[in-house]
């Protein structure tokens, strides 16, 4: 469905050149659901404005639902809906008479147009908001809404740009519930960017790690955290003179990457850390050495981040 | 041989289908294309247009507003005498609507920087909507409500001594609101320019539209100013335009200063359009 070859994006600024984008590439299949994690400034909305036409291209190609984005970027436009960053609808504008024009600009019939907006109303709980003017409505209402303008078309892909930034922790399990169940009855394609790790962790199926205008990984989240920051095994040994051993039959195990030793306290991280523990207390207790308490650490999203470039994407997005 | 001319005729016949298949369908491209300008065009404006027609202190002070024009400022030209005989309104009406006209689409930027900044103009960018047609239709919004207030203006000076030629006015303030369409584009380009940045905006703008006012002899007639200020007001685009809807207001239609004035008027419309345009796809919102 998304198709991007060496994208590039240079931005012109008083300090100089600019390379928010430099050389992605990336295929997405239809109904897949990715998500494009970074820090701010990463270049993903970068990205996903080139891929919606909405920002020309400094160099290579890109083609969306078999649509060139620089040869037919209207047969582009017709086959997506996209929610920026920003909000979408105007202030003084009445909720109902924003998704009639959106559906109309989208060449829809002005009757199909009033259905299908009464529909979304329905689906993202806005109804009984059809006649407020847009500034009346709550962050999460706003938001919503969103979603139904990009939703008024019935496109097979939409772009999520920063979706659920800036509301409060219900307002977005609430806007995902939505996003999930309406993607469930359609089976869109989704692409959305986003620096919330525990998002692209529950929500994708696949991430796109982005950083300095690059990908630097391209994988499900369970294949990221296995393969590039793996389970720690944290292990307290009865006596503090025992752990230098202890670490050393660490290092031993299978698939073993790195150990730390902390007082009495020994951690590895290996790839599966649930099937290699029991192993891990045998040897030790063969070699005569007492485990007291172990647990095993799963990764996180900002392990991975972290691993790929020695930086912690929540100090890096604060 | 014989084989050879026929591959030849074949193949002449396949261009010359092609190529007309081509010509057609660009040709119904190309009307599907105005079909959607129009329609482009009639979705924006009736969007712009929803919340002025909800708010009736907008209308009311919009109907007030000619009318404050007309009992304030038309006592002071009891003194003046008109063009040929005629009531001084005859001359002054007409620069009046040209003021509006102006001031308003030079200004209306300012309404486009909220929607660029808030997100709901790229909303509409990233639909297959035409984007001339974007931004045909929101510089209509600003014209329609100055239309109506021309109409009021011209309607309450007859009884104070305008004389009508309804023609001659109407093609009048036709010429206008397609000079609107072109500086309300430019006004577009620039909020877009300006980054944002409202007061920018406002500086430039206004640092624009007020010496082109003063320039264009809008209030007061440039043939008694001294000559250096009269060869400036030459090279005043609004001057062609404001001679061409005095000569109008006059019932006069098949004059150079018509002529002069309607060709400003287009170029106007064109240029402002394809900067307005070009600045759009430019833009990294």
């Amino acid at each position: 469905m998304i198709h991007a070859r060496d994208l590039t994006r240079t931005f012109k600024t008083k300090a100089g050149p600019v390379e928010a984008v430099r050389g992605l590439s990336l295929d997405v299949a239809e109904g897949e659901l990715v998500a494009f994690l970074g820090p701010n400034g990463a270049g993903k909305s970068t990205s996903v404005r080139m891929l919606t036409t909405l920002l020309p291209l400094t160099s290579g190609s890109a083609s969306v639902s078999g649509h060139d984005v620089v040869a037919d970027p209207a047969g582009v436009r017709r086959q997506i809906g996209y929610v920026g960053q920003g909000t979408g609808s105007g202030p003084y504008h009445r909720v109902r008479d924003e998704l009639v024009t959106q559906g109309k600009a989208q060449r829809m019939t002005a009757s199909a147009a009033r259905k299908r907006a009464d529909d979304l109303l329905g689906m993202l709980e806005l109804d009984g908001l059809a006649d407020r003017p847009c500034a009346s409505l709550s962050g999460g209402q706003k938001r919503r809404l969103d979603v139904a303008l990009g939703l008024m078309h019935t496109p097979p892909i939409l772009f999520l740009d920063e979706p659920s930034t800036g509301l409060d922790p219900h307002s977005r399990a609430n806007l995902w519930d939505h996003i999930t169940s309406l993607r469930k009855a359609s089976g869109m394609t989704i692409f959305l960017t986003t620096h919330y790790l525990d998002e692209a962790d529950t929500m994708a199926e696949r991430v796109m790690v982005m950083d300095n205008g690059i990908m630097i990984a391209d994988d499900t989240p369970a294949r990221l955290k296995a393969d590039l920051a793996g389970d720690t095994i944290h292990v307290s040994v009865l006596c503090e003179d025992q752990s230098g051993n202890a670490a050393e039959i660490a290092q031993n195990l299978p698939d073993a990457r790195e150990t730390r030793v902390d007082g009495r306290d020994v951690a590895v991280t290996l790839r599966d850390g649930e099937a290699v523990l029991p192993e891990f207390i045998r040897r030790l207790h063969q070699s005569g050495i007492e485990a007291i308490s172990a647990r095993v650490v799963r990764p996180t999203l900002d392990d991975v981040f972290l691993g790929l470039t020695g930086r912690s994407l929540r100090e890096a997005a604060a | 041989m014989v084989s050879l001319s026929n591959h030849e005729v074949g193949y002449a016949n396949l261009g010359t289908t092609s190529s007309f298949d081509r010509l057609r369908t660009r040709s119904t491209d190309s009307q599907d294309q105005n079909m959607s300008f129009l329609s482009d065009t009639a979705i924006s404006f009736r969007r712009e247009i929803g919340p002025t027609l909800r708010s009736w202190y907008y209308i009311i002070f919009g109907l007030v507003q000619p009318l404050l024009y007309l009992a304030l400022f038309v006592p002071l030209l009891g003194a003046i005498p008109g063009p040929e005989g005629t009531s001084p309104l005859q001359w002054f009406v007409p620069g009046m609507v040209v003021m509006l006209v102006l001031f308003t689409t030079v200004s209306c930027g300012w309404a486009l920087t909220e929607e660029l900044m808030s997100g709901s103009f790229e909303r509409f960018l990233a639909t297959p909507m035409s984007r001339p047609a974007i931004m045909v239709g929101r510089a209509l919004k600003e014209l329609a409500p100055l239309l109506v207030q021309a109409l009021i203006l011209i309607v309450v000076a007859t009884p104070f001594g305008l004389v009508l030629h309804p023609l001659h006015m109407l093609l009048g303030l036709a010429m206008l609101m397609l000079f609107g369409v072109g500086v309300a584009s430019l006004s577009y380009a620039l909020a877009i320019a300006s980054k944002h940045d409202g007061s920018l905006f406002y500086l430039v703008s206004h640092s624009v539209a007020l010496p082109m006012m003063l320039l264009g002899g809008v209030l007061l007639p440039m043939t008694n100013a001294p000559a250096w200020l009269y060869i400036a007001s030459r090279f005043n685009p609004l001057t062609y335009l404001v001679e061409a809807e005095r000569a109008l207001f006059m019932g006069e239609i098949f004059v150079m200063p018509v002529l002069y004035g309607a060709l400003v008027a287009v170029v106007v419309a064109v240029a402002g359009l394809a900067v307005g345009v070009s600045q759009v796809r430019k833009a990294s919102l």
